[in-house]
């Protein structure tokens, strides 16, 4: 559950440092304003039935949504890099959808490509109604700008497969082609991902097992690369408790084919965990809050932020015992709602790779 | 610390004993900083409007996407542009009525707009939440919100019944604008899913060609380097900085010598001062001291006077620059701090560049050199010879400019440089007319009058100078402006021929008037015409249709014409332009200009050229049907209506009643007559205060000078006295002198008066607004300023003159007994 | 200055305050050098009082303005105490002059801005050292009081150069420099000037070199030095 997000767009307004904080809880720190009330959205209720193309479509009766994708990526000479490519959505207000400039959904989204010595990122944001920005279900488009994830007449509905995506920003730039021949994959209880004790959650679902292969630039010098993507497909009207600052979520890609997504949310009361283990046939399985140990054994310092960014995480019923390492431990999303995302490699009981998002700090 | 105060307050204790002296000091500092200031607060004020103006969300500074037909388009092709990497922002604009009142509405987008949309409004986060969320904002500037008698969280209807979102203040928005969400925008205006233009940031990324997207639809506007406005005003504002230089001059001459006298009087002090154990640097560094706190104190007091002038001359000028150029520029003086600073600096400046020559003589002094008087003719004999030689230097380079520049401050530089070069010659033309007098006189006190009058010059050259300079402006400058009044009078005569001008809402309400009008007896003429608007050059022009009919034909004032031009007007191949388009372009009678016109260029021969004086656009007139033809468009909604003048206020009661037209829809032509002079007389009335400023600066510097001499003149007198000459008639003596000094210097300013009247109108009128007027002298108003200028002098003289009158026979004695 | 009392009446124990040794001085007159002092030897002792006497333009004003410190003598030396002041500074000069001389001309050279109390102060406040004590002591003994708030211009001659003495002495110089003091006043006036002067200078014991053409003035003071052709004859 790639993060986030409450839409907290920034945006220097009229040549100006004003920050556009739509929702009354722009913060700093914006991630805590997910734990606002959800009067008047729809809520996430057990026991929905998922279906597809429809439900890769927006949800605009709720509050957020967003559609995440990160790649682990390598070069011909088998150099490492890692892509974050989202768009996230947020509702000003409930109620029926306004017309033109009158909507009243907005939109952000964040692109990042990073390699070992380098982290670059960009940031976007579109009033919907007007055709800006958007997501449409069949056939599959998700766009902000010039910024998209495509798919065409080929793309099947159950693995949304296969889709295109591309960013450009001034110093980096990168086009995908993703494909996948599993259908995607229901988080939690059915889709239905649990975020705390107090029956905060979302709808969640996933497609880990996208094969990735494109061009990727960093300045003007790009590179051919290929590996392993990663969506993640997330909506919610409150999806943190109010004591909830933020969390630590891990999606990995095993060497063996397997597929595991952790989260940690921090609440003041003992941390909420909970995570998916896939089987590389696609079958998924529950991990309960019990089962699963993270603990952080190394932090760095980016400005003020003091950031967990390797891990040790035990799953003894599944006997894993793994340690993390980031591709670069500087892979700080500086975006008007900063957080730390970037690939990793994680070795110990099994070794592969994957991305690790920590926010709230 | 305190050897340096004691040296000051030795130095300063001289003031006290020469308050005059220092007076004039002040009174120069203070005059040269207020007037100055003063001016640069006007600019200043105007400059920040037209910055206001300019930057609302884009104005003229930011690159536009718009309709190739000026129109508003879908605003499908905002989201398609942006889809295609074009960092676009949309804007819809338009009027809205409130009250009677009209403004502009302008809808932004504030989530795209790009960054560097300039100094633009900027809002505060909470704001913009508020600004986009339901009831949402209408941003307007505090002058608005007055003229519209209205308080922010009010929400004004509209004359279509709708409702805008709640004022908010926003002091940086320029006045008449309001400023909405453009989602509200759309639906006040009832432009749905449209947009006015598409504002273009500069990120760089790729882009997809413009036509592959909007086709045909759109075209990029680029973005001027300075607005529309600025290069309008800016003539106009270059005329009152050139007026604040030069009283900023004319009150420098006045420190300078007051300076330069204070000095010559405290060398001895000087002297003992260094004998007594200070050193040159230490007395250097104090008397540099000792002005720069004169200099903040009258720097001071100057900046107040100067508020003063610019608070009591900006409605004058707020009103010609809206009347001339439609700039709104508010009424009410707000300055920055910087001005306050400036101020300051420029007065310390002046004040140390006026001191220059005493402080360089101050750091050579040698202390052994005797206090005694110079032998006075030497040194003024090669002051002379040194001022000439800059004076012939400056008349080079005003020569030199006017054969080589073009621009308007080329044209200031003539005048500068003419005029300084008169007046650096002025002590010599004087002390040649005096030594001429000396020659012819046989008596001799006549004898000694001129002599006596020739040791003087050096003492008053400077207050001469001033003097000749303000006579001279004075003399140029109100030969311009009766000229200007003169001819415009005529013109605006030929122009406003017909008796009542009607402008109707639309042409069906048109052609209602029209038939309406026919029908009535005491109707002579009804002449239809109409206005559009094109590009030519980069410059926006107007195309005006004229009627075929004798009302113009024998009244509109053409400067040039081919034969039967007005005959040659009627197949729609041929068309006058306006003076300032045929300077522009250079055209003249028998070229062709290709008018750009809807259905394609539209080629048209010259064949007259007509004033146009006050319209800072550019203009052509054609044939009222064949405009029709070229300009479909062209909203056929003016008219002019020819009547016995005795009927026009029926008419237009009448009209009114029938029609619903207010005073901006029916005018006749005697208002419209008035209006435009009272627009002139204002811009000129600015010029003439600063006039009478400069005017007053240089009787200030006459008097004050004459005052300093007074005092060290009397051991000149009082040998005079001795002898046998009463005290009245000594008086009588001096203020023949100082009468005739100052009849001498004001006959001068005559021939230099009207070569700037000439510079003004065949060089500075001519590049700053492009229109010339026929040069006329008028003698009766030179004789007036002679008058004028003698009595300056006689109010100058009158106080030192009363002073010696009345000066105790032992004071006069007192010369014999102390060694100075 | 601070030579005390008791040396300075002791006259076998004076003090020499000034010394000047082999000095040359040459003026360049339009364009021909004029030999003014060509080599002068001269001392003056604490307390002592010397009149320096010889025809017009034999440097008897040059040699005082060079021992001033108000030019800068060809060769030789001068000392001023002990101390050579040739090698210093305008800075340096002004100091000696402020703190350590008194110089009296023949025109008053007062400030014509400065009341006379102000005036009579003017050098000691300069020098940092004005000492309301001895300004008063002075204001009496040049017999002040009354015109102390008057300008200068408001005085007659010897009133002036009354408070141009004061100026001078105010400071307690080491050596009171004077150019024919009472050139500009008559007879009767410059002798009582003179003895006014005497008396001070015995009383702060300073050194007391003075410029006169007038033998009846040098014949009033201790020692008479003559120059001739530029030498002490």
């Amino acid at each position: 559950m790639s993060a986030s997000r409450t839409i907290i767009t920034r945006r220097a307004f009229a040549g100006g440092a004003a920050l556009l904080g739509l929702m009354r809880s722009a913060r700093a720190q914006g991630f805590a304003g997910l734990s606002e009330d959800a009067d008047g959205f729809a809520q996430v209720l057990p026991g929905k039935d998922f279906v597809f193309p429809a439900d890769h479509g927006p949800h605009p009766d709720f509050r957020i949504e967003w559609w995440y994708v990160t790649a682990n990526l390598t070069d011909v000479a088998g150099n490492a890099y890692g892509l974050q490519w989202t768009l996230f959505r947020q509702a000003a207000r409930p109620g029926p959808q306004g017309e033109g400039f009158a909507n009243q959904q907005l939109w952000m989204a964040h692109a990042a490509a990073t390699r070992a010595d380098s982290h670059r990122t960009a940031e976007k944001f579109a009033r919907g109604g007007v055709g800006q920005a958007g997501v449409v279900d069949k056939p599959f488009q998700a766009w902000i700008d010039d910024w998209q994830m495509a798919g065409s007449d080929r793309t099947d509905d159950a693995s949304l497969a296969p889709i295109e995506i591309a960013a450009s920003a001034s110093n980096f730039a990168y086009a995908l082609s993703l494909e996948a021949d599993r259908p995607v994959v229901l988080q939690g209880d059915h889709g239905y991902s649990r975020k705390s004790e107090h029956g905060q959650a979302s709808y969640y679902y996933s497609q880990p097992f996208y094969r990735a292969r494109g061009h990727l630039s960093f300045d003007d010098h790009s590179v051919e690369v290929s590996g392993s993507a990663w969506l993640d497909r997330e909506w919610s009207s409150q999806p943190l408790a109010s004591d909830q600052s933020g969390w630590d979520w891990f999606a990995l890609h095993f060497a063996s084919g397997e597929k595991l997504m952790l989260y940690r949310m921090r609440q003041r009361s003992g941390n909420y965990t909970s995570g998916t283990w896939i089987g590389a046939d696609g079958r998924a399985r529950p991990l309960g809050p019990d089962g699963i140990v993270m603990t952080p054994t190394q932090t760095v310092e980016i400005g003020s932020h003091k950031l967990p960014v390797s891990w040790r995480v035990d799953i003894p019923a599944l006997s894993i015992g793994l340690a993390t390492t980031p591709l670069n431990p500087r892979s700080w999303m500086a975006t008007s709602v900063p957080y730390w995302e970037g690939p990793i490699s994680f070795t110990g009981s099994h070794q592969g790779v994957g991305y690790l998002e920590l926010t709230g700090y | 610390m305190r050897r340096v105060l004691w040296i000051l307050a030795v130095l300063l204790s001289h003031w006290r004993r020469h308050p005059m002296q220092l007076a004039t000091l002040l009174i120069g500092l203070i005059s040269a900083t207020a007037l100055w200031s003063g001016v640069q607060a006007l600019n200043q004020q105007a400059r920040q409007s037209y910055d206001r103006a300019a930057a609302i969300f884009g104005g003229a500074r930011t690159p536009m996407l718009v309709a190739r037909d000026g129109k508003a388009f879908p605003q499908a092709l905002f989201a398609e542009l942006r889809r295609a990497g074009w960092p676009v922002s949309p804007v819809v604009e338009g009027r809205v009525q409130i009250d009677g009142h009209s403004a502009r509405l302008l809808g932004i987008e504030p989530i795209s707009l790009p960054v560097e949309v300039g100094n633009a409004p900027t809002l505060g986060r909470t704001d913009l939440e508020a600004f986009l969320t339901a009831p949402g904002q209408t941003l307007v500037a505090p002058e608005t919100l007055a003229d519209l008698e209205l308080k922010q969280g009010d929400t004004p209807r509209l004359s279509n019944d709708a409702t805008l979102p709640p004022l908010k203040l926003q002091p940086q928005l320029a006045p008449g604008v309001l400023v909405v969400d453009i989602g509200a925008a759309q639906q006040l205006l009832g432009k749905s899913d449209q947009i006015s233009r598409l504002l273009v940031g500069n990120s760089h990324g790729p882009r997809k060609p413009l036509q592959q997207v909007a086709g045909d639809r759109l075209m990029q506007v680029e973005p001027d380097a300075e607005t529309d406005l600025e290069r309008l005003t800016d003539s106009f504002h270059l005329n009152l900085t050139a007026f604040g230089l030069l009283s900023f001059v004319v009150g420098l001459f006045i420190v300078n010598s007051a300076v330069g006298l204070a000095f010559e009087q405290r060398l001895p002090m000087l002297r003992t001062l260094r004998a007594c154990g200070v050193s040159a640097r230490q007395l250097n560094t104090v008397l540099v001291a000792e002005l720069v706190v004169l200099a903040l104190a009258a720097g001071l007091a100057g900046l107040v006077c100067g508020y003063v002038i610019a608070a009591a001359l900006l409605p004058n000028v707020a009103a010609s620059l809206r009347g001339l150029y439609g700039a709104q520029v508010p009424g009410e003086l707000s300055l920055q701090p910087e001005w306050w600073l400036a101020g300051l600096v420029i007065s310390i400046i002046g004040a140390l560049a006026a001191a220059a020559t005493s402080l360089i003589k101050a750091l050579r002094l040698p202390i052994l050199s005797s206090a005694q008087a110079y032998a006075w003719q030497d040194a003024q004999r090669r002051w002379l010879k040194l001022q000439s030689a800059l004076a012939l230097a400056f008349f080079a380079v005003a020569a030199l400019l006017l054969w080589l520049g073009q621009s308007l401050l080329a044209g200031f530089g003539v005048l500068a440089a003419l005029m300084l070069g008169a007046a650096l010659l002025l002590p010599s033309i004087l002390e040649f007319a005096l030594r001429l007098g000396e020659r012819g006189a046989r008596q001799a006190l006549v004898q000694w009058f001129w002599a006596d009058g020739r040791q003087q010059i050096s003492g008053l050259s400077l207050a001469l100078m001033a003097l000749l300079l303000a006579l001279a402006v004075n003399v140029g400058v109100s030969t311009m402006v009766e000229t200007f009044n003169r001819t415009f009078l005529v013109w605006l005569d030929g122009r406003l021929a017909a008796d009542i001008y009607v402008s109707a809402a639309d042409e069906a309400q048109a052609r209602a008037i029209q038939s309406w009008l026919r029908a009535r007896p005491e109707v002579e003429a009804v002449l239809p015409g109409g206005r559009a608007e094109t590009q030519l050059a980069g410059a926006p022009v107007d195309v005006l249709g004229l009627p075929d009919h004798a009302t113009y034909r024998d009244h509109w004032p053409l400067l040039q014409s081919a034969p039967d031009a007005w005959k040659r007007l009627v197949p729609g191949d041929a068309g006058f332009i306006s003076e300032q388009l045929s300077r522009r372009l250079n055209l003249s009678v028998g070229d062709y200009i290709d008018i750009p016109a809807p259905g394609g260029d539209w080629d048209v021969e010259i064949v007259g050229i007509y004033a146009d004086y006050g319209n800072p656009k550019g203009q052509i007139a054609v044939n009222v049907a064949a405009l029709t033809r070229r300009f479909p468009a062209t909203p056929l909604t003016r008219m002019a209506v020819r009547t016995d003048p005795a009927n026009v206020p029926t008419l237009i009661a009448a009209l009114s009643n029938q029609f619903g037209l207010d005073g901006r829809n029916v005018v006749d032509q005697a208002s419209i007559k008035r209006e435009s002079k009272q627009i002139f007389n204002r811009t000129f009335a600015v010029t003439g205060a600063l006039n009478a400023f400069t005017l007053g600066v240089a009787g200030v510097a006459l008097l004050t000078s004459l005052l300093t001499l007074a005092n060290a003149r009397l051991p000149q007198l009082a040998p005079l006295w001795a002898i046998g000459l009463t005290r009245r008639r000594l008086a009588l003596i001096e203020l023949l002198k100082t009468l005739s000094v100052a009849a001498i210097t004001a006959l001068l300013a005559l021939p230099l008066g009207l070569v700037v009247a000439w510079c003004l109108i065949a060089i500075v009128n001519v590049k700053a607004f492009g229109w010339r007027l026929p040069f006329d002298v008028f003698p009766l108003h030179l004789i007036r300023l002679l008058i004028v200028a003698l009595l300056a002098a006689v109010a100058a003289s009158l106080l030192p003159v009363l002073r010696l009158a009345r000066m105790q026979p032992a004071d006069l004695v007192r010369v014999f007994t102390i060694e100075r | 200055m601070h030579v005390s009392l008791a040396i300075c009446r002791d006259a076998k124990w004076q003090l020499v305050v000034l010394s000047v040794r082999n000095l040359f001085k040459t003026y360049r007159s339009a364009g021909e050098p004029i030999s003014v002092l060509r080599g002068v030897d001269l001392d003056v002792a604490s307390g002592e009082r010397v009149a320096l006497t010889g025809e017009s333009g034999s440097g008897k004003s040059t040699l005082l303005h060079l021992i001033a410190g108000l030019d800068a003598a060809d060769s030789g030396d001068i000392k001023l105490e002990g101390a050579s002041i040739g090698a210093l500074d305008d800075a340096e000069r002004a100091a000696l002059r402020r703190e350590r001389l008194g110089l009296v001309f023949q025109q008053f050279n007062l400030v014509p801005s400065l009341s006379v109390s102000d005036n009579l102060s003017f050098q000691a406040r300069l020098a940092g050292r004005h000492d309301p004590a001895w300004h008063a002591e002075l204001v009496e003994r040049l017999g002040l009081a009354a015109v102390l708030q008057r300008y200068p211009e408001q005085l007659s001659g010897g009133q002036q150069q009354r408070v141009a003495i004061g100026r001078a002495l105010a400071v307690k110089p080491l050596l009171l420099l004077a150019d024919e003091p009472t050139g500009n006043l008559d007879e009767t006036t410059a002798d009582e000037v003179m003895t006014l002067t005497g008396d001070l200078v015995r009383r702060t014991g300073c050194g007391f070199l003075m410029v006169t053409h007038s033998m009846r003035l040098s014949a009033m003071l201790d020692r008479q030095v003559t120059l001739h052709a530029g030498r002490v004859a």
